[in-house]
């Protein structure tokens, strides 16, 4: 168990600037984030994209944004914990007990999130049918490889994902890549190496066709593709792999007692705290009257609700505001000496 | 203003008038209308504001942008008329447009 000051929800910008709050104050926090990596929506989605309205940076991108807020919080001790969801909370005594999936469990008498539009969770087959095979023969994503190893693999999608692993497993499996149209949005090179392999019959490729659905008896047998005119193909198959990238969902939180509207959390704009004590939401996962999803909004909510922390975390202790440029303690927590 | 009708896979159907100059995604969003999301903000990075566009339309709105098939891949259940609602430009010339919106984004 581990016991802290504050938790965060969420590694993207605004979780990050509120971690540095909390430091800033002389508050201990852990992040955690289902992606794996740190940066949120700026990094999974747009890490390319100009950003043009962050004060004082005319223009920077998702990934120089993330880069330079990781940078601004490198005096501080601040414990990440990537690939982790949250999915339970209980009160107890004043404290909350936070769970991930991965079983790590957070003591703290704050919880902050800041999970923008949810969590990254991958896209899933279509058919119902699809949900009795996941995670025995149908994956989104590959742990370990070595499963495949002279199995019949069928690889659904166009992206890098898809070609990537149909190049890779071609080695040992036998593939099918399915696609929904003609074109791939993956790699050239890649997308060249997919073709080569399949002239030498190491790939089958069957484009403009999508899932139908699985077959089998409790175990998956062969499946049915489609394509637009209604034409059905049967392949036998061990293993499903399906790469239709990511889609946000607020998931578990959903189910925590707070207050929500629509896919937000509604909070008060003092301490941005929900209906319930101790829980913070900040950045795009909030709302309240007049609320703006920008970046600079999440860094003020943060910057309110680390205050806000600071009781709870300090209940015999008197919060004093102070300026970075000259106080003292703030400096010796900066690692700067001050005059 | 330009109206568009925007139909629930359940049926429902909603028609709103729609300021031009938005797109497709913004009025669904600005009218409330259940059934796109529209996740990104119309940056064109989650496919959740898909619909399908009604046959007789389908060539008469605006083309598709570069990048767009690469988004749609991810959306739910995609066919020919699939597009991204934040890709749609809102004219005088779409007035009556059709929109079915898929079973979920």
């Amino acid at each position: 168990m581990i016991k802290t000051d504050a938790l965060i929800i969420g590694a993207g910008p605004t979780g990050l600037f509120t971690a540095h709050q909390l430091n800033i104050i002389g508050l201990k926090c852990e992040i955690v984030d289902n992606l794996d990596k740190i940066g949120g929506q700026c990094i999974e989605l747009y890490p390319d994209k100009p950003i043009y309205d962050i004060p004082a940076v005319p223009e920077c991108t998702g990934e120089e944004l993330t880069n330079n807020l990781i940078n601004q919080l490198k005096p501080f001790d601040v414990k990440f914990h990537l690939n982790e969801r949250v999915d339970e909370v209980k009160n107890e005594k004043g404290y909350w007990h936070v769970k991930t999936n991965n079983g790590t469990v957070f003591y703290t008498p704050n919880v902050i999130i800041a999970g923008g539009v949810g969590s990254f969770e991958p896209r899933k087959f279509t058919p119902k049918e699809c949900e009795q095979y996941e995670g025995k023969s149908i994956f989104y994503s590959i742990k370990d490889k070595n499963i495949f190893k002279d199995k019949t693999v069928s690889i659904f999608g166009g992206g890098d994902s898809a070609l990537d692993w149909a190049v890779e497993l071609s080695a040992n499996s036998k593939v099918n890549l399915i696609h929904r149209r003609d074109e791939f949005r993956g790699a050239q090179s890649t997308l060249n190496k997919v073709y080569e392999l399949e002239k030498e019959g190491r790939i089958n490729l069957f484009t403009k066709y999508q899932l139908k659905n699985p077959k089998g008896n409790g175990k998956l047998d062969s499946i049915d593709i489609q394509n637009e005119n209604k034409e059905i193909k049967n392949l036998k198959t061990d293993y499903v792999l399906g790469f239709f990238g990511l889609i946000m969902q607020l998931g578990p939180i959903a189910n925590w007692g707070l207050n929500l509207n629509k896919k937000t959390i509604e909070v008060d704009t003092e301490k941005f705290e929900t209906n319930q004590k101790g829980i913070y939401a900040v950045g795009d996962i909030c709302s309240y009257p007049g609320k703006l999803k920008l970046i600079l909004s999440g860094f003020h909510e943060g910057a309110l609700a680390a205050r806000a922390c600071f009781k709870l975390a300090r209940p015999d202790e008197k919060y004093r505001f102070e300026f970075t440029t000259s106080s003292s303690s703030i400096l010796k927590r900066l690692g700067k000496k001050s005059d | 203003m330009p109206k568009i009708t925007y139909v629930e896979n359940n049926g429902k159907s909603h028609t709103v008038e729609i300021d031009k100059g938005l797109t497709v995604m913004e009025g669904a969003i600005q009218n409330n209308i259940p059934g796109i999301d529209g996740d990104c903000g119309g940056s064109m990075a989650c496919a959740t504001c898909h619909v399908y566009v009604k046959e007789e339309w389908y060539d008469k709105i605006n083309e598709k942008s570069e990048g767009e098939d690469d988004m749609l891949d991810q959306a739910f259940e995609p066919n020919k008329f699939s597009r991204l609602s934040c890709q749609i430009s809102v004219t005088d010339e779409i007035d009556g447009l059709i929109v079915d919106l898929p079973k979920k984004q």
